[in-house]
């Protein structure tokens, strides 16, 4: 792609001698993930300097699944925000959708699958609720989303209390079908030394399928402007209320699938659970290089600041250091990562 | 592709019937009636120039034309029947394109997602971009626009007023098939630019599209007009051939004709040099005296803001 645009031969009018070609490594330092893997690769170094046990192979598997369960989220989520949207009821749509499924199968008697395939419904059914909403009634998505986010949190916990009189939905790990779809949603693989959770895979997966989306096929295209200028993107003709709608159901889609590990993981789900993991999905997001005003950023980024959060939450750990710090620590990483993004950027188009 | 440019060959020798056709139509939202009776035809071939001063309704006309806004009354036909687009993507798949004053262009989006934004190209079984192919087009386009920009990766907020407004032209023009919408396409440009911008108007009259060119510059729209409709408060208060009009008159007519002589007429009494006492005055000083030291650093730190951003 940028091999193409460094050819000197530029069409029928002569160069403008004003403008030189901007060198190949401004070019580079001046995408959207830059300053997430300039951040990963100092975290990396830095934990494997003072962490023994960060250094240790068999760990990789255990950071990388850390990793994983907020990348599953936070891939999505940077497409909604590149689109110009936020969601801040991604976390507990999560927990909602493992209780779906748990709850309905349970209490209905019905094989686990079908459950499943109801959380999904009930899922992508949320995602589109709350893009319909946003479009309907033109509030920012901030509002409309914490509003989700809130009816979610009191519906998950006072439906798990009504049907079980308990704040957990009830172990299901003896029902039909959920041996198969605990192989789905929570097996691991063991490579060599390294033991992989299959929400490793997902999450790659994902990152593959969404930057692929983003930027090589027309809805990415969509995605970019519908977040850069929406006004602009509906006169060329671009279906602005599809596009948002249909990033909310992706969002809803991921909830899905991470709902259902947490389901298969633990055989139940704890219906407090996701409250402030949709703070952590856009942090791995911004930290990723996208822009809060939308319009702009980076899958692959966001999946980047996925891999910082997990490698930082065991390297603590791991460096024997107050795990009180995680949080603090997670707001210095964001406030640089950010930080640097702007300096880079500046930089590089400067060049 | 090649047997629609004949067809427009073959009808530009006599091409009486209008492409897009207004009969009276007007537009109101809830009790303000932005266009009232107002009636148009675009034909192949033909510069239509619509004149108008700030609110008299231009803005509105293009949203009827290219699908924005729904109009209330009165009917709109194109090629003889009576439409109405629902959505500009609607009115583009009838083949009325529309450059926008405030151009349609996403900002942090690179040069070429930006010209086929929402045409994008697609090739193979996977329908991917064919990035290759839209960047070279992109690039042709551009270049018969006399515009070169370095980098077509770049987004297009870096670049300047006159290149943004070129990509737009150049846009519509490539995927505008019959009728193409400007609006105020000069305003914005320098000199040799508007030149630029106006000769890409006749050679898209010359290829046998219907043109609007929206304006509230007489002498733009005289350069290459054929037919000239001029807008006040929402109605039409002059429609003339080229033929039936002179420069002097357009311009006049433009300015408010008939008021501005009543204008000047009330105002020959006045005499403009007595305003500040003559003693008191030199030339080439009443703009320093007039503002006070403060007021000019207010002046400058606006200025520089403007500059920043």
């Amino acid at each position: 792609m940028t091999a193409t645009a460094t050819e000197p031969s530029r069409g029928l009018a002569a160069r403008d001698d004003r403008v030189a070609t901007r060198p190949l490594a401004a070019r580079l330092l001046s995408r959207p993930e830059v300053g997430s893997l300039i951040a990963a690769i100092v975290i990396f170094l830095l934990f494997m300097a003072v962490a023994e046990p960060f250094r240790n192979v068999a760990n990789v598997g255990t950071i990388l699944y850390g990793a994983s369960t907020i990348g599953i989220m936070a891939v999505p989520v940077a497409l909604l925000m590149i689109g110009g949207e936020f969601d801040l009821s991604a976390g507990v749509a999560a927990t909602t959708s493992g209780l779906s499924a748990s709850l309905l199968a349970w209490n209905f008697g019905l094989n686990v699958w079908i459950g499943i395939l109801l959380a999904l419904v009930v899922s992508v059914a949320i995602g589109a609720f709350n893009g319909w909403l946003l479009l309907k009634t033109g509030l920012p998505s901030f509002l409309v989303t914490l509003g989700t986010f809130f009816i979610l949190q009191g519906v998950n916990l006072g439906v798990t209390r009504l049907l079980t009189g308990n704040v957990a939905s009830a172990d299901i790990s003896d029902m039909d079908g959920f041996g198969s779809a605990q192989k789905i949603f929570g097996s691991e693989v063991a490579l060599g030394p390294v033991n992989l959770k299959i929400t490793v895979l997902y999450w790659v997966v994902l990152t593959v399928i969404a930057a692929y989306v983003l930027l090589r096929t027309r809805v990415g295209n969509w995605v970019f402007a519908v977040g850069g200028d929406a006004a602009a993107a509906r006169a060329v003709g671009v279906p602005v209320r599809a596009t948002k709608i249909g990033l909310f159901m992706a969002v809803g889609f991921c909830a899905w699938l991470s709902g259902m590990h947490l389901l298969f993981q633990f055989n139940t789900v704890q219906s407090g659970e996701g409250v402030g993991k949709e703070f952590i999905f856009i942090i791995a997001a911004v930290i990723g290089g996208c822009l809060l005003t939308g319009g702009y950023g980076s899958v692959v980024g966001a999946s980047l600041g996925a891999l910082i959060f997990g490698m930082t939450q065991l390297g603590i750990n791991y460096a024997g250091w107050n795990p009180d710090w995680f949080r603090t620590f997670l707001g210095v990483m964001l406030l640089l990562a950010t930080l640097v993004n702007m300096y880079v950027k500046k930089r590089a188009d400067l060049r | 592709m090649s047997t629609a440019t004949s067809e427009r060959h073959d009808a530009a020798g006599h091409s009486t019937t209008p492409i897009l056709e207004l009969e009276n139509v007007g537009k109101s939202y809830g009790n303000v009636h932005a266009l009232r009776g107002v009636s148009l035809q675009v034909r192949q071939g033909e510069v239509t120039c619509v004149l108008g001063d700030n609110g008299a309704g231009k803005s509105t006309l293009i949203k009827v034309m290219s699908g924005l806004h729904d109009y209330t009354d009165g009917t709109m036909n194109l090629d003889g029947v009576p439409r109405r687009f629902g959505s500009p993507r609607a009115a583009q798949a009838s083949g009325i394109a529309t450059v926008y004053q405030d151009l349609a262009l996403a900002p942090l989006m690179s040069v070429w997602r930006n010209f086929f934004l929402g045409n994008e190209l697609r090739k193979g079984p996977l329908r991917t971009l064919g990035i290759a192919r839209m960047k070279r087009i992109c690039e042709d386009e551009l270049g018969k626009m006399g515009i070169v920009v370095p980098d077509l990766d770049r987004p297009v907020a870096g670049l300047s007023g006159g290149q943004r407004q070129c990509i737009a032209i150049a846009r519509a023009i490539y995927f505008g098939a019959r009728v193409i919408i400007l609006d105020e396409p000069t305003a914005a440009l320098g000199v040799k630019q508007s030149g630029v911008a106006l000769r890409y108007i006749v050679k898209a009259r010359d290829a046998g599209l219907g043109v609007i060119f929206i304006t509230h510059n007489p002498h733009h729209a005289y350069l290459v007009g054929n037919h000239f409709v001029i807008l006040k408060l929402g109605r039409v208060v002059l429609d003339a051939h080229r033929d039936e009009l002179t420069l002097e008159q357009l311009t006049t007519e433009m300015a408010g004709g008939q008021e501005l002589a009543e204008l000047s007429h009330e105002l020959r009494g006045i005499d403009p040099g007595k305003v500040i006492e003559p003693g008191k005055v030199e030339h080439g000083q009443l703009g320093a005296l007039a503002l006070s030291p403060e007021e000019l650093k207010a002046v400058e730190r606006e200025e520089e803001e403007e500059l920043r951003a």
